[in-house]
Protein backbone atom coordinates (compact mmCIF):
# COMPACT_ATOMS: atom_id res chain seq x y z
CA UNK A 1 0.00 0.00 0.00
CA UNK A 2 0.99 3.63 -0.76
CA UNK A 3 2.45 5.61 2.52
CA UNK A 4 -0.37 7.88 4.10
CA UNK A 5 2.05 11.18 4.09
CA UNK A 6 3.82 11.61 1.23
CA UNK A 7 6.07 14.63 1.19
CA UNK A 8 8.69 15.80 -1.81
CA UNK A 9 10.94 18.28 -2.48
CA UNK A 10 9.10 20.89 0.05
CA UNK A 11 10.36 24.50 -0.25
CA UNK A 12 9.27 27.47 1.65
CA UNK A 13 10.50 30.71 1.88
CA UNK A 14 9.29 33.85 3.83
CA UNK A 15 9.17 37.12 3.04
CA UNK A 16 10.45 39.48 6.10
CA UNK A 17 9.99 43.11 5.98
CA UNK A 18 13.14 44.73 7.48
CA UNK A 19 13.00 47.72 10.10
CA UNK A 20 15.98 50.00 10.10
CA UNK A 21 16.05 51.33 13.68
CA UNK A 22 15.81 54.86 14.96
CA UNK A 23 12.87 57.79 13.51
CA UNK A 24 14.86 57.87 10.11
CA UNK A 25 15.18 54.39 9.57
CA UNK A 26 11.25 54.14 10.50
CA UNK A 27 10.61 57.02 7.86
CA UNK A 28 12.60 55.18 5.12
CA UNK A 29 10.99 52.41 5.61
CA UNK A 30 7.94 53.56 4.56
CA UNK A 31 8.97 55.22 1.61
CA UNK A 32 11.46 51.98 0.08
CA UNK A 33 10.55 48.64 2.20
CA UNK A 34 13.17 46.06 2.49
CA UNK A 35 12.58 42.69 2.30
CA UNK A 36 14.44 40.03 3.33
CA UNK A 37 14.33 36.20 2.61
CA UNK A 38 14.04 33.22 4.65
CA UNK A 39 14.67 29.87 3.61
CA UNK A 40 12.22 27.90 6.53
CA UNK A 41 12.48 24.81 4.13
CA UNK A 42 14.75 23.63 1.63
CA UNK A 43 14.02 20.10 -0.38
CA UNK A 44 11.99 18.77 3.00
CA UNK A 45 11.08 14.45 1.53
CA UNK A 46 10.20 12.25 3.40
CA UNK A 47 7.41 9.53 3.57
CA UNK A 48 4.98 8.39 6.68
CA UNK A 49 3.23 4.49 6.44
CA UNK A 50 -0.31 4.40 7.95
CA UNK A 51 -0.13 4.27 11.75
CA UNK A 52 3.39 5.30 12.05
CA UNK A 53 4.46 7.65 14.75
CA UNK A 54 7.33 10.33 13.55
CA UNK A 55 9.23 12.57 16.06
CA UNK A 56 9.95 15.76 14.46
CA UNK A 57 12.48 17.50 16.19
CA UNK A 58 15.10 20.58 15.25
CA UNK A 59 16.44 24.06 17.31
CA UNK A 60 14.15 26.57 17.26
CA UNK A 61 13.37 27.90 13.98
CA UNK A 62 14.25 25.22 12.21
CA UNK A 63 11.39 24.32 10.19
CA UNK A 64 9.32 22.25 11.94
CA UNK A 65 6.00 24.36 12.93
CA UNK A 66 6.39 25.36 9.35
CA UNK A 67 6.28 21.66 7.98
CA UNK A 68 3.38 20.76 10.29
CA UNK A 69 1.51 23.84 8.64
CA UNK A 70 1.85 23.28 5.28
CA UNK A 71 0.71 19.43 5.42
CA UNK A 72 -2.33 20.58 8.01
CA UNK A 73 -3.43 22.95 5.23
CA UNK A 74 -2.85 26.19 6.78
CA UNK A 75 0.38 27.35 4.95
CA UNK A 76 1.53 26.64 1.19
CA UNK A 77 4.64 25.44 -0.31
CA UNK A 78 6.84 27.59 -2.68
CA UNK A 79 7.55 24.59 -4.32
CA UNK A 80 7.50 20.92 -3.76
CA UNK A 81 4.20 18.62 -3.40
CA UNK A 82 2.96 16.78 -0.46
CA UNK A 83 -0.45 14.75 0.25
CA UNK A 84 -2.60 13.42 2.95
CA UNK A 85 -4.18 10.15 2.23
CA UNK A 86 -3.99 11.79 -1.79
CA UNK A 87 -5.10 14.84 -0.66
CA UNK A 88 -3.64 18.13 -1.15
CA UNK A 89 -3.77 20.09 1.73
CA UNK A 90 -3.59 23.62 0.68
CA UNK A 91 -5.65 22.58 -2.33
CA UNK A 92 -8.13 20.32 -1.16
CA UNK A 93 -8.43 22.07 2.67
CA UNK A 94 -12.04 21.16 3.64
CA UNK A 95 -12.21 17.71 2.79
CA UNK A 96 -8.34 17.39 3.95
CA UNK A 97 -9.02 19.05 7.29
CA UNK A 98 -12.08 16.64 8.19
CA UNK A 99 -9.56 13.98 8.08
CA UNK A 100 -7.01 15.13 10.62
CA UNK A 101 -6.75 16.70 14.40
CA UNK A 102 -4.39 19.27 14.80
CA UNK A 103 -3.52 20.34 18.75
CA UNK A 104 -0.50 23.54 18.52
CA UNK A 105 0.43 23.31 22.04
CA UNK A 106 1.14 26.98 22.41
CA UNK A 107 -2.49 27.90 21.32
CA UNK A 108 -5.83 26.24 21.92
CA UNK A 109 -8.53 25.76 19.91
CA UNK A 110 -11.16 24.88 22.37
CA UNK A 111 -13.62 27.90 23.30
CA UNK A 112 -12.26 30.51 25.42
CA UNK A 113 -15.55 31.24 27.45
CA UNK A 114 -17.25 28.32 26.98
CA UNK A 115 -17.52 25.13 29.15
CA UNK A 116 -15.56 22.19 27.73
CA UNK A 117 -18.17 20.44 26.72
CA UNK A 118 -20.54 22.86 24.95
CA UNK A 119 -16.79 23.39 22.99
CA UNK A 120 -16.56 19.73 22.12
CA UNK A 121 -20.03 19.84 20.95
CA UNK A 122 -19.91 23.19 18.92
CA UNK A 123 -16.89 20.72 16.95
CA UNK A 124 -19.80 18.53 16.73
CA UNK A 125 -21.91 20.25 14.94
CA UNK A 126 -19.25 21.73 12.63
CA UNK A 127 -17.67 18.78 12.04
CA UNK A 128 -21.22 17.09 11.29
CA UNK A 129 -20.21 14.22 13.37
CA UNK A 130 -23.76 12.48 14.01
CA UNK A 131 -25.02 12.36 17.57
CA UNK A 132 -24.94 9.04 18.44
CA UNK A 133 -20.96 8.28 16.89
CA UNK A 134 -20.26 11.76 18.95
CA UNK A 135 -21.35 10.38 22.61
CA UNK A 136 -19.84 7.59 22.07
CA UNK A 137 -16.65 9.26 20.78
CA UNK A 138 -16.82 11.51 23.47
CA UNK A 139 -17.44 9.34 26.45
CA UNK A 140 -14.75 7.13 25.41
CA UNK A 141 -12.33 9.91 24.75
CA UNK A 142 -13.24 11.54 28.25
CA UNK A 143 -12.77 8.37 30.07
CA UNK A 144 -9.07 7.97 28.43
CA UNK A 145 -7.87 11.47 28.54
CA UNK A 146 -9.73 11.66 32.08
CA UNK A 147 -11.56 14.70 32.03
CA UNK A 148 -14.86 14.33 33.00
CA UNK A 149 -14.02 16.32 36.37
CA UNK A 150 -13.32 19.38 34.31
CA UNK A 151 -15.71 18.92 31.77
CA UNK A 152 -17.89 21.41 32.60
CA UNK A 153 -15.73 23.98 33.68
CA UNK A 154 -14.79 27.14 31.36
CA UNK A 155 -11.64 26.37 29.34
CA UNK A 156 -10.05 29.84 30.67
CA UNK A 157 -10.17 28.06 34.42
CA UNK A 158 -8.11 24.63 33.56
CA UNK A 159 -4.74 24.56 34.12
CA UNK A 160 -2.30 23.66 31.43
CA UNK A 161 -2.54 20.12 32.07
CA UNK A 162 -6.13 19.81 32.05
CA UNK A 163 -5.91 21.98 29.22
CA UNK A 164 -3.92 19.59 26.87
CA UNK A 165 -5.71 16.72 27.73
CA UNK A 166 -8.61 18.63 26.96
CA UNK A 167 -7.04 19.60 23.46
CA UNK A 168 -5.92 16.37 22.30
CA UNK A 169 -9.54 14.89 22.98
CA UNK A 170 -10.89 18.12 20.71
CA UNK A 171 -8.68 17.22 18.06
CA UNK A 172 -10.49 13.59 18.04
CA UNK A 173 -13.60 14.37 18.37
CA UNK A 174 -14.19 13.83 14.48
CA UNK A 175 -11.88 10.41 14.82
CA UNK A 176 -9.13 11.58 11.91
CA UNK A 177 -6.53 9.13 10.88
CA UNK A 178 -3.86 11.34 11.60
CA UNK A 179 -2.85 13.85 14.38
CA UNK A 180 -0.35 16.52 13.76
CA UNK A 181 0.96 17.75 17.47
CA UNK A 182 3.00 20.82 17.56
CA UNK A 183 5.26 21.10 20.93
CA UNK A 184 2.17 19.16 22.89
CA UNK A 185 3.75 19.01 25.97
CA UNK A 186 5.63 22.71 26.32
CA UNK A 187 5.22 24.20 29.50
CA UNK A 188 3.74 20.97 31.27
CA UNK A 189 4.85 19.47 34.34
CA UNK A 190 6.20 15.79 34.62
CA UNK A 191 2.98 13.88 35.88
CA UNK A 192 1.08 15.91 32.56
CA UNK A 193 3.74 15.32 30.14
CA UNK A 194 3.82 11.88 31.21
CA UNK A 195 0.13 11.60 30.80
CA UNK A 196 -0.04 12.98 27.48
CA UNK A 197 3.00 11.15 25.71
CA UNK A 198 0.43 7.82 27.61
CA UNK A 199 -2.43 9.02 25.82
CA UNK A 200 -0.57 10.12 22.57
CA UNK A 201 0.73 6.22 22.31
CA UNK A 202 -2.43 5.17 23.05
CA UNK A 203 -4.49 6.18 20.24
CA UNK A 204 -1.59 5.06 17.63
CA UNK A 205 -1.82 1.85 19.12
CA UNK A 206 -5.69 1.31 20.07
CA UNK A 207 -6.63 3.79 17.02
CA UNK A 208 -4.03 2.95 15.02
CA UNK A 209 -3.70 7.11 14.57
CA UNK A 210 -0.82 8.29 12.30
CA UNK A 211 1.08 10.79 14.42
CA UNK A 212 3.97 13.65 13.50
CA UNK A 213 4.73 14.86 16.95
CA UNK A 214 7.31 18.05 17.35
CA UNK A 215 8.80 18.68 20.53
CA UNK A 216 12.19 20.38 21.98
CA UNK A 217 11.74 17.39 25.08
CA UNK A 218 14.07 14.56 23.53
CA UNK A 219 12.30 11.83 26.46
CA UNK A 220 8.89 12.47 24.33
CA UNK A 221 10.17 10.95 21.76
CA UNK A 222 12.10 8.35 23.50
CA UNK A 223 8.58 7.32 24.59
CA UNK A 224 6.62 7.90 21.38
CA UNK A 225 8.49 7.32 18.47
CA UNK A 226 10.81 4.73 17.11
CA UNK A 227 11.48 7.30 14.17
CA UNK A 228 12.89 10.93 14.31
CA UNK A 229 13.56 13.65 11.47
CA UNK A 230 15.79 15.93 12.60
CA UNK A 231 15.47 19.18 10.58
CA UNK A 232 17.79 22.20 10.65
CA UNK A 233 17.84 25.62 8.60
CA UNK A 234 15.19 24.25 6.95
CA UNK A 235 16.49 20.64 5.74
CA UNK A 236 16.06 17.25 6.78
CA UNK A 237 19.72 16.50 8.79
CA UNK A 238 18.75 12.71 9.52
CA UNK A 239 15.55 10.54 9.10
CA UNK A 240 16.69 7.32 11.36
CA UNK A 241 15.75 5.30 14.77
CA UNK A 242 16.29 7.16 17.31
CA UNK A 243 19.03 4.98 18.73
CA UNK A 244 21.16 5.16 14.99
CA UNK A 245 20.87 9.21 15.74
CA UNK A 246 22.67 7.98 19.10
CA UNK A 247 25.09 6.17 17.13
CA UNK A 248 26.15 8.59 14.95
CA UNK A 249 27.22 10.84 17.07
CA UNK A 250 28.94 8.70 19.90
CA UNK A 251 30.40 6.25 17.06
CA UNK A 252 31.28 2.88 18.26
CA UNK A 253 32.21 3.89 21.72
CA UNK A 254 29.41 2.92 24.31
CA UNK A 255 28.25 6.03 25.88
CA UNK A 256 26.16 7.59 28.74
CA UNK A 257 25.39 10.70 27.05
CA UNK A 258 21.67 11.48 28.32
CA UNK A 259 19.30 12.45 25.34
CA UNK A 260 19.28 15.88 25.78
CA UNK A 261 23.06 15.16 24.91
CA UNK A 262 22.91 13.21 22.08
CA UNK A 263 20.50 15.40 20.40
CA UNK A 264 22.88 18.71 20.78
CA UNK A 265 25.78 17.24 19.95
CA UNK A 266 23.87 16.48 16.89
CA UNK A 267 22.81 19.90 16.16
CA UNK A 268 26.17 20.97 16.52
CA UNK A 269 27.83 18.52 14.27
CA UNK A 270 25.61 19.33 11.78
CA UNK A 271 25.75 23.37 12.55
CA UNK A 272 22.12 23.53 12.74
CA UNK A 273 22.02 25.16 16.46
CA UNK A 274 20.22 27.93 17.28
CA UNK A 275 18.37 30.17 14.64
CA UNK B 1 -26.26 20.53 7.08
CA UNK B 2 -25.24 23.77 6.56
CA UNK B 3 -28.08 25.15 8.69
CA UNK B 4 -26.84 23.05 11.93
CA UNK B 5 -22.56 23.95 11.08
CA UNK B 6 -23.08 27.86 11.00
CA UNK B 7 -26.46 27.77 13.26
CA UNK B 8 -24.42 25.76 15.90
CA UNK B 9 -21.45 28.75 16.68
CA UNK B 10 -24.41 31.13 15.83
CA UNK B 11 -25.90 30.03 18.77
CA UNK B 12 -23.34 29.51 21.27
CA UNK B 13 -22.18 33.02 21.01
CA UNK B 14 -25.99 34.11 20.98
CA UNK B 15 -26.76 32.22 23.95
CA UNK B 16 -23.48 34.01 25.58
CA UNK B 17 -23.91 37.00 24.73
CA UNK B 18 -27.48 37.28 25.97
CA UNK B 19 -25.85 36.38 29.65
CA UNK B 20 -23.84 39.49 29.63
CA UNK B 21 -26.85 41.41 31.88
CA UNK B 22 -24.88 44.33 33.46
CA UNK B 23 -23.10 45.22 29.83
CA UNK B 24 -26.33 45.38 28.36
CA UNK B 25 -27.78 47.63 30.97
CA UNK B 26 -24.94 50.29 31.22
CA UNK B 27 -25.36 49.90 27.55
CA UNK B 28 -29.04 51.05 27.93
CA UNK B 29 -28.43 53.59 30.29
CA UNK B 30 -26.33 55.46 27.78
CA UNK B 31 -28.34 54.84 24.84
CA UNK B 32 -31.41 56.53 27.09
CA UNK B 33 -29.08 59.42 27.84
CA UNK B 34 -28.41 60.67 24.72
CA UNK B 35 -32.12 59.42 23.20
CA UNK B 36 -33.49 61.65 25.89
CA UNK B 37 -31.03 64.65 24.60
CA UNK B 38 -31.85 64.23 20.84
CA UNK B 39 -35.23 63.94 21.21
CA UNK B 40 -35.18 67.43 23.29
CA UNK B 41 -33.40 69.00 20.54
CA UNK B 42 -35.53 67.58 17.95
CA UNK B 43 -38.54 68.70 19.92
CA UNK B 44 -36.78 72.23 19.97
CA UNK B 45 -36.14 72.46 16.35
CA UNK B 46 -39.60 71.01 15.73
CA UNK B 47 -40.85 74.09 18.22
CA UNK B 48 -39.31 77.06 15.69
CA UNK B 49 -39.85 74.95 12.79
CA UNK B 50 -43.39 75.37 13.22
CA UNK B 51 -43.60 79.07 14.14
CA UNK B 52 -42.35 79.89 10.27
CA UNK B 53 -43.38 77.37 8.70
CA UNK B 54 -46.60 75.32 9.31
CA UNK B 55 -46.93 71.48 9.45
CA UNK B 56 -47.18 71.33 5.73
CA UNK B 57 -43.41 71.03 4.77
CA UNK B 58 -42.54 68.42 7.31
CA UNK B 59 -41.27 65.24 6.02
CA UNK B 60 -42.03 63.58 9.72
CA UNK B 61 -44.30 64.55 12.80
CA UNK B 62 -42.23 65.20 15.67
CA UNK B 63 -44.01 62.07 17.35
CA UNK B 64 -42.82 60.10 14.41
CA UNK B 65 -38.89 61.87 14.69
CA UNK B 66 -39.75 60.71 18.29
CA UNK B 67 -40.39 57.40 18.13
CA UNK B 68 -37.40 56.98 15.01
CA UNK B 69 -34.76 58.10 17.29
CA UNK B 70 -35.80 55.72 20.69
CA UNK B 71 -36.06 52.99 17.80
CA UNK B 72 -32.58 54.11 17.05
CA UNK B 73 -31.34 54.03 20.26
CA UNK B 74 -32.38 50.75 21.26
CA UNK B 75 -31.03 49.45 17.81
CA UNK B 76 -27.60 51.01 18.38
CA UNK B 77 -25.25 47.48 18.68
CA UNK B 78 -26.84 46.46 15.53
CA UNK B 79 -24.95 48.65 13.60
CA UNK B 80 -21.49 48.13 12.55
CA UNK B 81 -19.29 49.96 14.51
CA UNK B 82 -15.75 47.93 14.12
CA UNK B 83 -14.89 44.45 13.75
CA UNK B 84 -16.02 41.23 15.79
CA UNK B 85 -13.89 41.13 18.92
CA UNK B 86 -13.50 37.57 18.69
CA UNK B 87 -12.48 37.62 15.83
CA UNK B 88 -10.04 40.66 15.49
CA UNK B 89 -8.44 39.22 18.67
CA UNK B 90 -7.87 35.95 17.05
CA UNK B 91 -6.37 37.59 14.11
CA UNK B 92 -4.10 39.51 15.94
CA UNK B 93 -3.15 36.18 18.61
CA UNK B 94 -2.60 34.19 15.80
CA UNK B 95 -5.39 31.63 16.82
CA UNK B 96 -6.87 32.17 13.76
CA UNK B 97 -5.27 29.27 12.32
CA UNK B 98 -7.85 26.96 14.32
CA UNK B 99 -10.47 28.51 11.78
CA UNK B 100 -8.30 27.65 9.24
CA UNK B 101 -8.36 23.92 10.22
CA UNK B 102 -12.24 23.49 10.42
CA UNK B 103 -13.71 21.95 7.43
CA UNK B 104 -16.13 25.36 6.36
CA UNK B 105 -16.10 28.10 4.52
CA UNK B 106 -14.06 30.73 6.72
CA UNK B 107 -16.29 33.83 5.64
CA UNK B 108 -19.85 31.45 6.50
CA UNK B 109 -18.39 30.86 10.06
CA UNK B 110 -17.01 34.44 10.72
CA UNK B 111 -20.33 35.37 9.38
CA UNK B 112 -22.65 33.44 11.41
CA UNK B 113 -20.44 34.76 14.66
CA UNK B 114 -20.61 37.98 13.85
CA UNK B 115 -24.31 38.11 13.49
CA UNK B 116 -24.83 36.53 16.66
CA UNK B 117 -22.45 38.83 18.06
CA UNK B 118 -24.74 41.89 16.95
CA UNK B 119 -27.77 40.46 17.48
CA UNK B 120 -26.74 39.06 21.23
CA UNK B 121 -25.39 42.93 22.24
CA UNK B 122 -28.66 44.27 20.57
CA UNK B 123 -31.49 42.30 21.73
CA UNK B 124 -31.58 42.81 25.64
CA UNK B 125 -30.69 46.58 25.40
CA UNK B 126 -33.74 47.26 22.75
CA UNK B 127 -36.09 45.07 24.64
CA UNK B 128 -35.15 47.86 27.32
CA UNK B 129 -35.63 50.52 25.42
CA UNK B 130 -39.23 49.46 24.56
CA UNK B 131 -39.70 49.14 28.50
CA UNK B 132 -38.71 52.90 28.82
CA UNK B 133 -39.52 54.41 25.83
CA UNK B 134 -42.84 52.26 25.10
CA UNK B 135 -44.39 51.80 28.60
CA UNK B 136 -42.14 53.55 31.35
CA UNK B 137 -42.42 57.21 29.60
CA UNK B 138 -46.55 56.86 29.20
CA UNK B 139 -47.25 55.74 32.40
CA UNK B 140 -45.17 58.41 33.93
CA UNK B 141 -47.46 60.55 32.15
CA UNK B 142 -44.87 61.64 29.30
CA UNK B 143 -46.58 59.91 26.25
CA UNK B 144 -45.99 63.03 24.11
CA UNK B 145 -42.16 61.75 24.53
CA UNK B 146 -42.67 57.67 24.14
CA UNK B 147 -42.00 55.63 21.35
CA UNK B 148 -45.36 55.03 19.28
CA UNK B 149 -46.15 52.11 18.08
CA UNK B 150 -46.21 50.92 14.34
CA UNK B 151 -48.36 51.68 11.68
CA UNK B 152 -50.01 48.54 12.05
CA UNK B 153 -49.86 44.94 12.00
CA UNK B 154 -48.50 44.67 8.37
CA UNK B 155 -46.11 47.73 8.80
CA UNK B 156 -44.94 46.11 11.73
CA UNK B 157 -44.62 42.47 10.14
CA UNK B 158 -42.55 44.25 6.98
CA UNK B 159 -40.28 46.18 9.82
CA UNK B 160 -39.06 43.09 11.23
CA UNK B 161 -38.32 41.41 7.99
CA UNK B 162 -36.61 44.60 6.97
CA UNK B 163 -34.31 44.70 10.38
CA UNK B 164 -33.48 41.13 9.54
CA UNK B 165 -32.04 42.66 6.21
CA UNK B 166 -30.95 45.29 8.14
CA UNK B 167 -28.71 43.12 10.78
CA UNK B 168 -27.60 40.94 7.11
CA UNK B 169 -25.77 44.25 6.20
CA UNK B 170 -24.58 45.08 9.49
CA UNK B 171 -22.80 41.51 9.67
CA UNK B 172 -21.50 41.82 6.10
CA UNK B 173 -20.14 44.83 6.72
CA UNK B 174 -18.72 43.65 9.94
CA UNK B 175 -17.31 40.82 7.91
CA UNK B 176 -15.70 43.72 5.85
CA UNK B 177 -13.71 44.87 8.62
CA UNK B 178 -12.74 41.34 9.78
CA UNK B 179 -10.82 40.87 6.76
CA UNK B 180 -9.29 43.77 7.26
CA UNK B 181 -7.50 43.10 10.11
CA UNK B 182 -5.47 40.63 8.20
CA UNK B 183 -4.10 42.65 6.36
CA UNK B 184 -3.67 45.75 8.83
CA UNK B 185 -3.41 43.72 12.00
CA UNK B 186 -5.89 45.92 13.81
CA UNK B 187 -9.46 47.00 13.15
CA UNK B 188 -8.45 50.62 14.64
CA UNK B 189 -8.08 52.23 11.88
CA UNK B 190 -11.07 51.01 9.68
CA UNK B 191 -13.53 51.07 12.71
CA UNK B 192 -12.97 55.09 13.50
CA UNK B 193 -13.54 55.76 9.65
CA UNK B 194 -16.86 52.92 9.51
CA UNK B 195 -17.98 54.92 12.93
CA UNK B 196 -17.74 58.47 11.64
CA UNK B 197 -19.49 57.84 8.35
CA UNK B 198 -22.10 55.03 9.80
CA UNK B 199 -23.59 57.09 12.68
CA UNK B 200 -24.57 60.13 10.54
CA UNK B 201 -25.28 57.66 7.18
CA UNK B 202 -27.74 55.39 8.93
CA UNK B 203 -29.41 58.01 10.19
CA UNK B 204 -28.79 57.41 14.00
CA UNK B 205 -27.65 61.16 14.55
CA UNK B 206 -30.26 63.00 12.81
CA UNK B 207 -33.37 60.93 11.35
CA UNK B 208 -32.63 60.41 7.35
CA UNK B 209 -35.99 62.17 6.20
CA UNK B 210 -35.23 65.24 8.16
CA UNK B 211 -32.14 66.15 5.62
CA UNK B 212 -32.59 68.34 3.34
CA UNK B 213 -34.14 67.30 0.21
CA UNK B 214 -30.96 67.87 -2.03
CA UNK B 215 -29.21 64.81 -0.11
CA UNK B 216 -32.26 62.81 0.43
CA UNK B 217 -31.79 60.79 -2.72
CA UNK B 218 -28.18 60.22 -1.79
CA UNK B 219 -29.27 58.99 1.58
CA UNK B 220 -31.96 56.81 0.78
CA UNK B 221 -29.68 55.23 -1.79
CA UNK B 222 -26.63 54.77 -0.03
CA UNK B 223 -25.49 51.49 2.21
CA UNK B 224 -26.03 52.91 5.52
CA UNK B 225 -29.69 53.38 5.12
CA UNK B 226 -30.25 49.81 4.90
CA UNK B 227 -28.83 49.62 8.43
CA UNK B 228 -32.04 51.51 10.34
CA UNK B 229 -33.26 53.86 8.06
CA UNK B 230 -35.56 51.34 6.06
CA UNK B 231 -37.23 49.60 8.88
CA UNK B 232 -37.86 52.62 10.85
CA UNK B 233 -39.84 54.32 7.64
CA UNK B 234 -41.46 51.48 7.07
CA UNK B 235 -42.79 51.00 11.04
CA UNK B 236 -43.54 54.55 11.02
CA UNK B 237 -45.81 53.83 7.64
CA UNK B 238 -43.19 56.12 5.08
CA UNK B 239 -43.10 53.42 2.86
CA UNK B 240 -45.89 51.72 1.75
CA UNK B 241 -47.03 48.73 -0.39
CA UNK B 242 -44.82 48.70 -3.96
CA UNK B 243 -41.91 51.04 -1.61
CA UNK B 244 -41.77 48.49 0.99
CA UNK B 245 -40.59 45.69 -1.95
CA UNK B 246 -38.54 48.39 -3.84
CA UNK B 247 -36.56 49.54 -0.22
CA UNK B 248 -36.08 45.38 0.72
CA UNK B 249 -34.89 44.96 -2.77
CA UNK B 250 -32.15 47.62 -2.92
CA UNK B 251 -31.13 46.14 1.08
CA UNK B 252 -30.70 42.68 -0.59
CA UNK B 253 -28.55 44.70 -2.92
CA UNK B 254 -26.37 46.18 -0.34
CA UNK B 255 -26.11 42.87 1.29
CA UNK B 256 -25.13 41.21 -1.77
CA UNK B 257 -22.55 43.71 -2.74
CA UNK B 258 -21.18 43.71 0.72
CA UNK B 259 -20.88 39.86 0.57
CA UNK B 260 -19.00 40.01 -2.56
CA UNK B 261 -16.16 42.37 -1.65
CA UNK B 262 -15.55 40.70 2.15
CA UNK B 263 -15.39 37.11 -0.09
CA UNK B 264 -13.12 38.72 -2.38
CA UNK B 265 -10.65 40.66 0.26
CA UNK B 266 -10.81 37.41 2.33
CA UNK B 267 -9.64 35.36 -0.54
CA UNK B 268 -6.83 37.58 -1.12
CA UNK B 269 -6.07 37.86 2.59
CA UNK B 270 -5.97 33.94 2.64
CA UNK B 271 -3.61 33.78 0.36
CA UNK B 272 -1.23 36.16 1.46
CA UNK B 273 -1.58 34.30 4.82
CA UNK B 274 -0.88 30.94 2.85
CA UNK B 275 2.31 32.49 1.16
CA UNK B 276 3.67 34.62 4.39
CA UNK B 277 2.52 32.87 7.72
CA UNK B 278 0.54 34.55 11.02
Amino acid sequence: MAPQIVVRDLCKAYRILQRRPGVWGAVSGLVRPSYRTVDALTDVSFTLERGEVLGFIGPNGAGKSTTIKILSGILRPDSGSCTVDGLTPFRDRIAHVRKIGVVFGQRTQLFWDLPVVDGFELLRAIYGVPEARYRRTRDELVALMRIDAVLQQPVRLLSLGQRMRCELAAAMLHEPSVLFLDEPTIGLDAPSKLAVRDLVRTLNRDRGVTVILTTHDMHDIEAIAERVVVIGHGRILADCRFSELRARVTGDRPSELRVEEVVARFYALHGAAGG
Amino acid sequence: MALAVYGAPFQARLGRLLQYREAAFAGFITQCWWGGLKVMILAAFYGSALATQGTASLPLTLAQSITYVWLAQGLLAITPWGGDPDITAAVRDGSILHDRLRPVDTYAYWYARSAAWLLGRALPRLALMLLFAGVGLRAAGLGSWALRAPEGAAAFAAALVSLGLGLAVSTAITNVVNVFTIVTGTDRGASTVLGTFMILLSGNEIPLPLFPDWARTFLELQPFAALLDTPFRIYLGQLRGGAVLRAMALQVFWWSVLVLIGRRLLARAVARLEVNGG
